[in-house]
């Protein structure tokens, strides 16, 4: 880990709904190039953390900074991918729009063609390998060449912090591996730090640095050996909970799928590790 | 002889110009309509716009006014009592119902209610005083100008609401500025072809530009072509006519431009692949 100044810098952070805690005395550096992900059942407030650091939502108390400022609202320094929705299908927008709505669409006025702007979104979208797909409309598109322009999006005005929520939700295997390992391949190029929010760490494992875990008001942070053993989840869900490793990938059994859930919810998905 | 005679009358011309920025107006705002699928708050303030005119009859002795006055009362309360998308239809609805309550008794209160509720409903742009003209034209060229301001920022919160309220568009601000730019230029085309068949001008033309491209320039451009062949063309038809108003011609015009934008639209998607394999 490099020593210069962390990206993001929580200290003491809390946020609550009325009475609800979502997690608190939350004190976490975050380093250039870093990936950190964010992992833990719904609900625990993985994605309010990301619209904390976005400037989108206030915290209840301590102090969030990214880039050695308070966190505010359309920063140029942070680039964001959302949870992978679906697109209507006769929505009049190319791919390559909507990538060119990420480096200046938060403007006033009507926006006229610039040769400058349009060689630098067709850089992107090289980069990202979805030059093939960009004149197409955006919701004729898979799941994942979706991801790929979002991705594209993103990384336009060159953030320094990438936050990405759930971006591999509904992407087959193939496309999950190729999404994150995208992403993966820009921090380490340029620096970005990564914060990936995600239920489902396997897909990233070989490429988080550390983990984040959120559980109902309680969290944990250290590398995926550190926070993935049963004793320490047992401890942040309070109940048992084992966590196997099986040929490099990591099984959770036992953990509710609701933060505020009683036992016997759903176990961590495991419907999604039969595969090979 | 009749139509070039027309033509050089004042006010033919007038007709025509406010004819001419309305139409800009709703073609430039109609890709938006859809994409929000706000049609409903476009019917809703088109009617309830009926009104507004009913009340400035009464007050000042003037529909123009009460209409544009009543547009911006309806924008406020619509944006007041729908602030989640959920919520809006229920919203309008409720407004609806009971705007067009106010309105009827409001009509009942006024001497040569037919007539004024004929106009009102379906449309009398050659009727207008120049007046009442140069403020629709005032309006119009506000409208015009508050959303070529807006557009980019309109766009991105239309098609992308989460990633542009990341990057600093505020959501509501837009969304509530949008609603006003509608409800003002319903309002203006409801002058033209009446409150009931506003839908031609605000919607069919953009319905019609996205059959035929996914660029959003050019959907725009489109569009505001659509529009501006329907209404003035129609204006112009009614010219000619004596006996059928502007209203009936806008519609058919815009109904004919869709339908064959549907039959082009299907042709050019016949050579499109939908299936992508990565």
């Amino acid at each position: 880990m490099t020593t210069a100044a962390p990206t993001i810098r929580l200290r003491d952070a809390a946020l609550q709904f009325g009475e609800r805690t979502l997690w608190g005395d939350l004190t976490l550096d975050v380093a250039a190039g870093e990936f950190l992900a964010v992992l833990g059942p719904n609900g625990s407030g993985k994605t309010s953390l990301l619209k904390v650091i976005l400037g989108l939502q206030h915290l209840s108390a301590g102090t969030v900074e990214v880039c050695g400022r308070a966190a505010r609202r359309g920063s140029s320094v942070v680039g964001y991918i959302p949870q992978q929705k679906s697109f209507d299908r006769d929505l009049p927008l190319r791919g390559r729009d909507l990538v060119r709505l990420g480096l200046d669409g938060h403007r006033w006025g009507v926006g006229l063609p610039s040769r400058g702007a349009t060689a630098k979104v067709a850089e992107v979208i090289e980069a990202v390998g979805a030059s093939r797909y960009a004149d197409a409309p955006i919701g004729l598109l898979s799941g994942g060449e979706q991801q790929r322009l979002r991705i594209a999006q993103a990384l336009l005005g060159d953030p320094r912090v990438l936050l990405a929520d759930e971006p591999l939700l509904s992407l087959d295997l193939q496309h999950q591996q190729a999404v994150s390992e995208l992403i993966d391949s820009r921090r380490r190029e340029a620096g970005t730090s990564v914060v990936f929010v995600s239920h489902e760490v396997n897909p990233i494992l070989p490429m988080v640095d550390r983990v984040l875990y959120l559980v109902g008001g309680r969290w944990a942070v250290g590398t995926p050996d550190e926070v993935m053993t049963g004793e320490r989840l047992s401890d942040l869900y309070g109940t048992e909970v084992d966590v196997l490793r099986v040929r490099g990938r990591i099984i959770v059994i036992g953990a509710p799928d609701d933060a505020h859930g009683e036992h016997g919810g759903h176990h961590h998905h495991p419907s999604a590790e039969t595969d090979h | 002889m009749g139509l070039w005679f027309y033509l050089s009358q004042p006010f033919a011309q007038h007709a025509l110009l406010a004819g001419t920025l309305v139409a800009i107006t709703s073609g430039l705002i109609g890709p938006f309509i859809v994409t929000r699928k706000m049609a409903f708050a476009v019917h809703g303030t088109a009617e309830l716009s009926f009104t507004g005119a009913a009340a400035g009859l009464l007050v000042v002795g003037d529909p123009v006014v009460g209409a544009l006055a009543g547009s911006l009362v309806v924008a406020t309360a619509i944006g007041l009592l729908g602030v989640r998308e959920r919520e809006r239809d229920s919203a309008i609805g409720v407004i609806l119902a009971f705007g067009l309550g106010v309105g009827v008794y409001l009509l009942s209160l006024y001497h040569g209610f037919a007539t004024e509720a004929t106009n009102i409903l379906f449309g009398q742009i050659f009727g207008v005083s120049s007046g009442q003209l140069l403020l629709l034209l005032g309006v119009a060229a506000g409208v015009l100008v508050a959303t070529t301001i807006l557009y980019r920022q309109l766009l991105f919160a239309s098609v992308d609401a989460d990633v542009a309220e990341a990057r600093g568009v505020r959501l509501r601000l837009v969304g509530l500025l949008f609603l006003f730019v509608l409800a003002l230029t319903v309002t203006e085309a409801a002058q033209i072809v009446g409150t009931l068949l506003v839908l031609s001008l605000a919607i069919t033309p953009a319905a019609a530009a996205q059959r035929l491209s996914a660029r959003p320039a050019v959907v725009t451009g489109l569009s505001i072509l659509f529009a501006l062949l329907a209404c003035d063309g129609g204006l112009i038809a009614s010219l000619e006519s004596d006996t059928i108003k502007a209203s009936v011609f806008v519609t058919v015009f815009s109904f004919a431009i869709y339908a064959l934008a549907r039959i082009a639209g299907g042709a050019l998607h016949l050579g499109r692949p939908t299936a992508r394999v990565p």
